[in-house]
């Protein structure tokens, strides 16, 4: 699958954040590439790296927190440049939705007036009329009456909030939105309406998203590829009906065992818990959980390794996954 | 729209069930029989009030009966009165109206000096582990206090085997290594651990278990699920089990309850309600949730449009009648149903269209709405009568149905709209649903 220049190229990206006891790496080496028009779901267990994953690419990481690695966006790196490129990109480029919309929204500002903020800062010189029209064309694509435009956050319910939030992400025509959990703090309806809204979006506007979710069943529905994130690495990513319909890393399996659907007949779920990253166990970091351990996987530390024509898996059960870390620095397609 | 032909009655007993008030608890393995539960807040006459009191019905009129062994799910979205429900029931919440029947006794009216040596025999088991334990008690300080509180250990050297044997039988081996721990020395899963432990510890026949496990991480939910299951079956319990989460609902509940707006909208055998959902709202909300499964992506889901609406303004008629996809004439439309039509067609038109529409109705601010009626009093608009003429001929939206008058008066336009009783519970395809797709039965007094 090759094709023009992804969106987003990643390549072994790697966070670390400093703690007294030492270096906590919560993201590891993670190679990733986006498609225009592609959604990529990243899914993991809590503190398995995914929200660190999706606020470094956006460099919105904490002070103290390092960064290495290469992300591009259509082709350009973004790390190493100024802070002044910097927030170009963001909101102009690539837009971050976060989880809980009340705390993004400022209580004393009209909606509009996030707007028209926003848009004059990367269009500096914009008229008022004009980012006021632009706003409402943006809160109009996602549901929200231009009679509303200028009423304050708190007048708005939970969902509409959070389409405003999506609406402030699209309003500069972004080539990639990453969605952490946008819809975890809403009801099923809601976030079915929201969902729906984020896949229209991205086969209108031919968006790069990037979803990061605990909930399997969001990734079935709206991705057309899923990342399994592990104690901050890839462990398989591949398309979403190869994934799901024969996972090939014993974590993948435990992980849709364990899921919890309306057709469930029993209860399975994964023994233990993910290690500590201040001190990962040597080997594969899934090894002291994995139900199908041998050998080499307390010792060897598997790279992402072809196991199907499009998905890859880190993991000692198929062969090529020893061949240590230079295969990280391929494509994870 | 529907094909049903909605045939008027009015019943008095809306469960077939002898006489209201009448308890037969024990005597056909009903533990619990809730009547007609009312728990009403109202809003606090506050410096910045109004003067105008209002009132949130958390629980309106609610009953339903609880079968001895049965896990009963209480299903709805935020806001929708589950939790309220819960905790009226184990009188945590002050109960407006109604009773519940344990044993012969109303729990709802007693005092709370002759409820809590009941308290022993219920337990609740809160949605978030880490605000329900005590950080600064040890384990078995906090696992012991109910034991403590209804005089159940007579020293603490038995008060500590009790809480050991408890915390192993809730899967914390060896227990040893817990009991004199704190809560934050433990896992998120072991913490929700240690809170059913607490709960059980008294021995009680009815558990309350609010969302136990939404704040836990997937990979470990099946197992706590699992430990509620194999411990309903140990000791006997019962279970009302609340949760938002329809997944979890087919696999653990034998009877389903769910709930909107402070109302149970359809309640019975779980699986039946699964496979064939009666209420419109059921079939939504069993509709949006994500299935993990690729292969049925993009199926049809019908979704409502719009969230769950105000609790201090509720909707007439019947209260899910403006998300509802198959609302017809007489779901309760009302005046402020026409506003949220005409702001809602405002996203989908072009601009041009919207500007000349808003030139005729004036500002939707100025427009009164009422029950019965939506005044556009922003002074006289030829425009605006044919405007809502045309959208009426065109059918835009169910709403028409319900309209049952356009006309004029002293400059105003004045939409009229039809009568809409809100729907009371009904027996269709054995179970309980209250909506008028199923024939027209009206509350009794109203």
């Amino acid at each position: 699958m090759t094709e023009a220049t992804p969106v987003l190229s990643v390549r072994d990206l790697r966070v670390a954040y400093g703690t007294p006891t030492g270096m906590l790496h919560a993201v590891d080496g993670v190679s990733i590439d986006v498609a225009a028009g592609e959604s990529l779901g990243l899914v993991g267990e809590s503190g398995c790296g995914k929200s660190t994953m999706g606020k470094a690419l956006m460099q919105l990481l904490p002070p103290g927190a390092e960064m290495s690695g290469s992300v591009k966006l259509q082709g350009e790196e973004l790390v190493g440049i100024n802070p002044r490129a910097l927030r170009k990109v963001r909101g102009e480029d690539m837009a971050l939705v976060f989880q809980e919309p009340m705390t993004r929204l400022d209580p004393l500002m009209r909606v509009s007036d996030h707007f028209v903020e926003a848009i004059r800062a990367h269009r500096p010189g914009t008229k008022k009329d004009e980012a006021r029209a632009m706003a409402r064309e943006a809160l109009m694509q996602m549901g929200i009456p231009p009679t509303r435009a200028d009423n304050y956050p708190h007048e708005f319910s939970g969902g509409m909030r959070q389409r405003i939030m999506i609406a402030l992400g699209i309003v500069m025509r972004p080539y990639l939105v990453i969605a952490d959990e946008p819809t975890t703090a809403l009801d099923v309806i809601v976030e079915a309406q929201i969902l729906d809204l984020l896949d229209r979006l991205r086969r209108e506007e031919d968006l790069g998203l990037i979803l990061i979710t605990h909930n399997l069943g969001i990734v079935a529905e709206t991705c057309d590829r899923v990342a399994v994130m592990y104690a901050g690495r890839i462990v398989e990513v591949g398309p979403v009906e190869e994934v799901f319909t024969d996972p090939k890393h014993p974590y993948t399996q435990g992980l849709l065992r364990s899921v919890i659907s309306v057709d469930t007949e029993e209860l399975a779920s994964i023994d233990g818990f993910p290690p500590n990253l201040l001190d990962p166990p040597t080997g594969c970091r899934f090894a002291p959980r994995c139900d199908q351990r041998f050998e080499p996987c307390t010792t060897v530390d598997p790279s992402l390794t072809p196991v199907s024509d499009a998905t890859r898996a880190a993991c000692l059960l198929y062969p090529g996954a020893e061949t240590g870390t230079d295969a990280t620095h391929e494509m994870a397609r | 729209m529907s094909a049903t032909s909605p045939s008027e009655s009015t019943t008095t007993g809306t469960l077939d069930d002898p006489t209201p008030g009448v308890d037969t608890t024990d005597t056909d393995g009903i533990l619990l029989r809730v009547r007609n539960l009312h728990t009403h807040f109202g809003t606090s006459h506050g410096i910045f009030s109004r003067g105008d009191k209002k009132v949130v019905k958390a629980v309106n009129d609610v009953s339903f009966d609880l079968k001895q062994g049965d896990i009963f799910g209480l299903v709805g979205e935020s806001g929708s009165g589950k939790t309220t429900l819960g905790r009226s029931i184990l009188g945590l919440a002050p109960v407006t109206d109604g009773a519940v029947w344990w044993r012969g006794q109303n729990l709802a009216e007693l005092s709370e000096r002759r409820f809590r040596p009941l308290r022993r025999q219920m337990g609740m088991v809160f949605q978030d582990p880490n605000a329900s334990l005590n950080p600064a008690m040890t384990i078995v300080q906090g696992v012991g206090h109910p034991l403590r509180i209804h005089g159940l250990a007579s020293s603490r050297a038995e008060v500590r085997t009790k809480v050991a044997a408890m915390l192993e039988r809730c899967g914390l081996t060896p227990a040893e290594r817990y009991l004199d721990s704190y809560p934050e020395d433990v896992s998120g899963g072991q913490k929700q651990r240690v809170v059913i432990a607490r709960t059980l510890i008294t021995e009680p026949e009815l558990v309350v278990a609010d969302e136990p496990v939404a704040a836990l991480d997937m990979s470990i939910r099946a197992k706590v699920l699992e430990l509620m299951l194999d411990l309903k079956d140990e000791l006997g319990l019962t279970y009302v089990y609340i949760t938002h989460d329809l997944t979890s609902g087919r696999f653990v509940c034998d009877q389903i309850g769910i709930m909107y707006l402070g109302e149970l909208v359809e309640w019975g055998d779980a699986a039946a309600i699964y496979d064939d959902p009666q209420h419109p709202y059921t079939d939504a909300l069993l509709g949006a949730v994500p299935l993990p499964d690729p292969s049925r992506k993009g199926r049809e889901k019908n979704l409502p449009s719009g969230e769950i609406p105000d609790a201090l303004n509720p909707p007439s008629g019947c209260q899910f009648h403006p998300r509802c996809p198959r609302a017809f004439e007489p779901c309760g439309w009302e005046g402020d149903d026409l506003v949220d039509f005409l702001e809602q067609r405002w996203t989908e038109v072009d601009a041009g269209t919207f500007e000349k529409e808003i030139g005729a109705t004036g500002p939707l601010t100025a427009v009164r709405t009422s029950r019965h009626e939506a005044r556009f009093t922003a002074g006289h608009n030829p425009d605006l009568l044919a405007l809502i003429e045309g959208l009426r001929a065109s059918e835009q939206h169910r709403i028409f149905a319900g309209v049952s008058d356009i006309t004029t008066e002293g400059g105003d336009v004045v939409v009229r709209f039809g009568e809409g009783p809100a729907p009371a519970l009904q027996q269709v395809e054995g179970r309980m649903v209250a909506c008028h797709l199923h024939g027209i039965v009206r509350r009794p007094g109203e």
